[in-house]
């Protein structure tokens, strides 16, 4: 009876690694990111395309930096989430329109419902490198001194706004 | 066709460094992982941002960066997981050493295992009373041959 102890433990370990392997997400690359300074970029605004802006113009606030597009469908999905969190005022969503068309975004934009203060345009995609995009959507929560809090790939869901999101920036406000 | 292959590759060659760039942009792209198709290489894929990233590398390899300044640009960004060979470190020491490790120890249980059987004091193949038992059914022992009978 003793000698099957060990091979039933080692069972037993192998199923918990696998256990825990299936619920991991190995789409959900954690972000080198985090906890560093956002990086800077000056690009023109989607409905003012005269004017530009730098995330510096955000110093002294806490707010979001989401990445859409208007040929992305989950953003579709996201969409009604960052608009009622805009209504309720919590913190200035900005919009970073990702590899998009002006026309396509700005109609986007009407079709659905604009959360975004402003939007800003990178055409070719070269800030969503250097913001580590590769699943649109993505979020940026970034506080007052323009460092990255916290990084959600693919959709906000209800969970993640209300268990993360909202009260990781409530503490960065104080 | 190898023959047009290099014909070609000599025809349109740069002489100096162009070719040696081409290359070190290959080798880049192959050990670089494209994060949208997580199991391709930058070379691989054809993912947009797999694109993206590929002229990066390529405008980078011709600005003149060392390939650890541009690998160094890209984990920047993205962590160590565009990395296909990731570095050594706190966080995945176990990647590395564990492999060797569990060699180790199975190793270690095959030792422990022989021994033991060694050890283990062999039981007289017949008793006394049945091997007069065996002798006389079927006469005298024939001159001992290898341990357990077979010839050598």
């Amino acid at each position: 009876m003793k000698r099957f102890l060990l091979p039933l433990g080692i069972f037993v370990l192998l199923v918990g690694f696998l256990a825990v392997g299936l619920k991991l997400d190995p789409r959900e690359v954690p972000s080198p990111l985090v906890g560093k300074p956002a990086p800077a970029f000056n690009l023109p605004i989607l409905q003012q395309p005269d004017k530009r802006f730098v995330p510096g113009d955000m110093r002294g606030k806490v707010w979001l930096l989401n990445v859409w597009a208007s040929w992305c469908v989950s953003c579709r999905d996201e969409h009604p989430m960052l608009l009622a969190l805009a209504k309720r005022g919590v913190m200035p969503i900005l919009g970073l329109n990702y590899k998009d068309k002006n026309d396509e975004a700005t109609a986007w934009l009407k079709q659905f419902g604009n959360p975004y203060e402003l939007s800003v345009v990178d055409a070719d995609g070269r800030i969503g490198i250097d913001y580590g995009v590769y699943g649109v959507p993505e979020t940026y929560l970034i506080d007052a001194e323009g460092v990255i809090r916290y990084k959600q790939i693919g959709p906000i869901t209800a969970a993640i706004l209300e268990q993360k999101i909202l009260p990781l920036a409530a503490a960065l406000k104080k | 066709m190898k023959a047009l292959i290099l014909a070609f590759l000599v025809f349109f060659s740069v002489p100096g460094n162009a070719d040696d760039n081409e290359q070190r942009i290959r080798q880049l792209e192959e050990k670089l992982r494209c994060l949208v198709c997580q199991n391709q290489s930058l070379a691989d894929s054809n993912a947009e941002l797999a694109g993206d990233l590929r002229r990066q590398v390529r405008e980078q390899v011709a600005a003149g960066r060392s390939d650890e300044q541009i690998v160094a640009y890209l984990v920047q960004r993205y962590g160590d997981f565009v990395l296909y060979e990731p570095p050594f470190k706190a966080t995945t020491a176990l990647l590395w050493i564990g492999p060797f490790a569990l060699l180790a120890a199975a190793l270690l249980v095959l030792v422990a295992v022989l021994r033991r059987r060694k050890r283990a004091p062999e039981e007289p193949a017949l008793a006394m009373d049945e091997k007069r038992l065996v002798e006389r059914v079927l006469g005298p022992a024939p001159p001992p041959a290898g341990r357990d009978g077979s010839a050598q």
